[in-house]
């Protein structure tokens, strides 16, 4: 039971709530004070760093912003992989920035009982507001350390509301370790994802019919085969926040990006897929065995779920008003959807329920009132997400986050497997929800 | 080199430190930050997030917002938030970049509480010192705010107990017992600085004769209690035996109104205890009185502000480098779990889980030693 701390519970959801008839989009609500729910499988800066095969993370930061970051590398117990310097007020009155990251990197690297093969240096908001010269800072850790290789990384949220976002920044640095090397046209790469793509997944198959092989970051057992990741002749990228990474790779190692966001839709995943094979040279296949599955697959969970209501949030999959589309043309009773904001790829959806499910209530999941509001339902309610799971205080939850590696005709019936079992089987919501980062390895 | 880390953690900061004392009183708390501070808080700070719908939330400035210091915005933010939840009082807390840009929370705090009439206070943390910096300033604001009336002594002997936070005495059942290790001893407790008492019952604190500073962040609050009321404070965290001394301690202060930090004697101290500086310091004294271990204890207070509760064997270290060579000597070290990995392998080394160090890793294994120390003994 939540202990109430003022009087009775709040009732009054407007503000937190709107019919997504009336929402606007992409932000359906006030940019105010942020509430932040207990639901942590969502993975940060720290948990995508560390993706990277023998490289050591070190963060330059105050004390209050390297707390979060050294639990995080705490819980993955990977302490050993993690260093910090930390930044007192003498430092911005005196301005001292350059030589705190210079000597700083250099006695944590002279420390080290191993010697890592790259290290990704974290700085903040305080380079970002002093002007700390980063360049000069690099380069005098490449001229130190020229056996090692440095990439620059972000935490400077302080910039997620203009230009990229410290997330966007991550995934990109990810692959700016990348050397070039003599590109193999039968090599494709999947970017920007924390999670690996499921390998079932059509992907993987159209490619691999065609000769091709596909590698994740997730492949690379060490650096020398994360590196090799520079050879491949295509990037794939599903993930909105990966797509800058992919980019970027475009322009500095001459990688084509195929941006093939994902979809539960199945005339735009046929659309995707059918790129995605003119692109490599492959020949796309006849979907129509494939849409059937999935047809099965949906009568299968609606003979389970029934008319059960289901709420969906935005963190377990990068397109929640597509899922809730799928979900109610099939006659699934979608009765929430938990999003603060919608990205481009959400929009054609978000006009289409409009027009159709216009009572579909949207929630936020940072206005201050959702602290309050009650979490529960009257019903046994099946959730997506683990925020959705949290606000409606359900144990029927699917516990994924970043769709979970799901895509294509095969993720809609991965998802769909999920939803059935998760309908089926109760959960510890408090105890799984509060776990960082889901699928990293945190305790 | 200071200010480096190669692996050991990082104590909780000034600003969570606020949240933490505040978080029990039905106030409003606002974190001035871009983001990152409200999960770090309620992920790692926080064991009472899940359970409680306090409200402490994040005001996310962002870059435009910060350059052109733009405090409306915030104030703005502040009062929408105040009119639909009502708290009891509003206090806003700095982080870097505000404090990089000077914003004047004292300033922001008046203009708030003249637009909503409700309590507002402002604090200049900076995300830069450790949570006793935090959680004392905010307590003391309470003390100096809401303590409003000289009120007649209880008849019998009582205390307040100030600096109860879950970073320091976790949320294994040690809040609630200080209160009947006092009790037991003949000291009854007007009110618990913020653990398991509400704001009205932290009013009635001037009723008490001495104050029980537990833990750093009780200091600024006993200051504030003894300037306006005259109420003299102990320094010291019921352990074991030493509630005894705290005891008498207490008994001796309420007649001599005199201020204390007992302290026994610890000489060829070989066991070595790190941790904040109050709970180190009694730990260190407590292990000293225990008959089963027979062996001397000090200790390392490494958060800030410890000096005024330390003993001539005890040091105050901060930083990896600074206290790996401290480590020196010591037969045993007593210590949150992230610290292994710099202690010396000659040492044996025990585990002592802090929320304030590790936050929830060690959370289901932190002993409650307020009673008795028999954990302890049997490891040494």
């Amino acid at each position: 039971m939540l202990k109430r701390m003022t009087g009775e519970p709040l009732t009054d959801t407007t503000g937190a709530m709107v019919p997504i008839r009336d929402a606007k989009f992409p932000a359906p609500f006030k940019s105010e004070l942020e509430y932040s729910c207990s639901a942590r499988g969502t993975w940060n800066i720290v948990h995508t760093g560390f993706l990277v095969p023998q490289a050591h993370e070190i963060f330059a930061c105050a004390a209050g912003c390297l707390r979060g970051v050294v639990l995080t590398a705490a819980e993955m117990n990977a302490q050993e992989r993690f260093s910090t310097i930390e930044i007192r007020e003498n430092n911005v009155l005196e301005g001292d920035m350059e030589d705190l990251i210079i000597d700083g990197v250099t006695d944590i690297l002279h420390k080290l009982p191993y010697k890592p093969r790259a290290v990704l240096l974290y700085t903040s908001c305080i380079h970002h507001f002093i002007g700390c010269d980063l360049k000069l800072c690099y380069d005098r850790l490449r001229e130190r350390f020229p056996d090692i290789d440095f990439t620059d990384c972000y935490m400077n949220p302080i910039m997620r509301k203009s230009g990229l976002t410290p997330d966007q920044l991550m995934r990109r640095g990810l692959y700016a370790l990348l050397k070039p090397r003599t590109i193999d046209p039968k090599k494709i790469n999947i970017i920007g994802n924390n999670l690996p793509t499921d390998k079932g997944s059509e992907l993987f198959t159209i490619a691999e019919n065609a000769g091709f092989t596909v590698t994740e970051i997730h492949d690379c057992k060490d650096y020398d085969a994360y590196q090799s990741m520079a050879e491949a002749a295509f990037n794939i990228c599903y993930n909105p926040v990966g797509k800058a990474g992919g980019e970027a790779l475009e322009k500095r190692l001459g990688q084509k990006l195929l941006y093939l966001p994902l979809s539960y839709d199945y005339e735009e995943i046929q659309q995707t897929l059918g790129a995605y094979a003119d692109a490599i040279g492959a020949t796309a296949p006849d979907w129509s065995q494939e849409i059937a599955l999935c047809e099965q697959a949906l009568a299968s969970a609606k003979a389970v779920i029934g008319d059960a209501p289901i709420v969906i949030d935005y963190t377990a999959t990068m397109r929640p008003l597509s899922l809730a589309k799928l979900l109610l043309t099939h006659g699934f009773r979608v009765t929430a959807v938990y999003a603060d904001s919608f990205t481009g790829e959400d929009k054609a959806d978000f006009m289409w329920l409009q027009e159709h499910f216009g009572e579909l209530p949207v929630y936020a999941t940072v206005q201050v009132k959702m602290r309050m509001l009650p979490r529960g339902t009257q019903e046994k309610t099946l959730a997506i997400g683990q925020k959705a799971a949290y606000f409606t205080s359900s144990p029927y939850f699917v516990n994924t986050v970043e769709c979970g590696g799901f895509y294509g005709f095969t993720g809609i019936r991965q998802m769909l497997a999920l939803m059935e079992d998760a309908f089926l089987h109760e959960k510890d919501t408090r105890k799984l929800i509060q776990i960082k980062g889901l699928g990293c390895g945190c305790v | 080199m200071r200010q480096t880390a190669r692996i050991i953690s990082t104590y909780t900061a000034d600003v969570s430190g606020v949240n933490s004392a505040l978080f029990e009183l039905g106030g409003m708390t606002v974190m001035h930050d871009a983001s990152g501070c409200n999960s770090t808080y309620n992920t790692h700070d926080e064991p009472r997030w899940y359970d409680f719908d306090s409200m402490v939330f994040l005001s996310g400035i962002s870059e435009m917002e910060a350059i052109m210091g733009d405090d409306d915005k915030l104030i703005d933010d502040i009062v929408s938030a105040a009119e639909q939840l009502h708290p009891k009082f509003i206090a806003i807390a700095g982080t870097p970049i505000p404090m990089m840009i000077g914003t004047d929370f004292k300033a922001i705090a008046s203009v708030v509480e003249r637009r909503t009439g409700i309590p507002a206070f402002g604090f200049h943390t900076n995300g830069m010192h450790t949570y006793v910096q935090g959680a004392s300033v905010a307590l003391e604001a309470i003390a100096d705010r809401f303590v409003t009336e000289q009120r007649p002594k209880t008849e019998q002997l009582s205390v307040n107990l100030l600096g109860v936070t879950p970073l320091d005495f976790s949320v294994n059942g040690s809040a609630e017992h200080l209160k009947t290790a006092l009790e037991s001893r003949g000291i009854s407790v007007v009110s618990n600085w913020a653990m398991g008492d509400t704001l009205e019952t932290l009013q009635n604190a001037a009723s008490a004769h001495v104050n029980l500073v537990v833990s750093r962040a009780g200091i600024g609050a006993a200051k504030v209690l003894q300037k306006r009321f005259g109420i003299p404070y102990v320094i010291g965290r019921p352990y074991g035996k030493f509630t005894d001394v705290l005891v008498q301690s207490i008994r001796i202060a309420a007649d001599s109104r005199e201020n204390a930090c007992p302290q026994i004697e610890r000489e060829n101290a070989d066991i070595l205890v790190i941790g904040e500086g109050v709970s180190a310091m009694s730990l260190a004294n407590a292990i000293s009185l225990e008959p089963g271990i027979r062996r001397h204890a000090r200790c390392i207070a490494a958060t800030e502000f410890a000096e005024c509760c330390l003993g001539s064997e005890d040091r105050i270290a901060r930083d990896e480098d600074d206290i790996i060579p401290l480590l020196e000597g010591a037969k045993v070290i007593i210590a949150d779990p992230l610290y292994q990995p710099i202690c010396p392998k000659t040492a044996r080394f025990i585990g002592l889980g802090h929320e304030g160090f590790s936050g929830r890793i060690y959370r289901s294994e932190i002993p409650d030693m307020t009673e008795s120390l028999d954990w302890l003994t049997a490891k040494i």
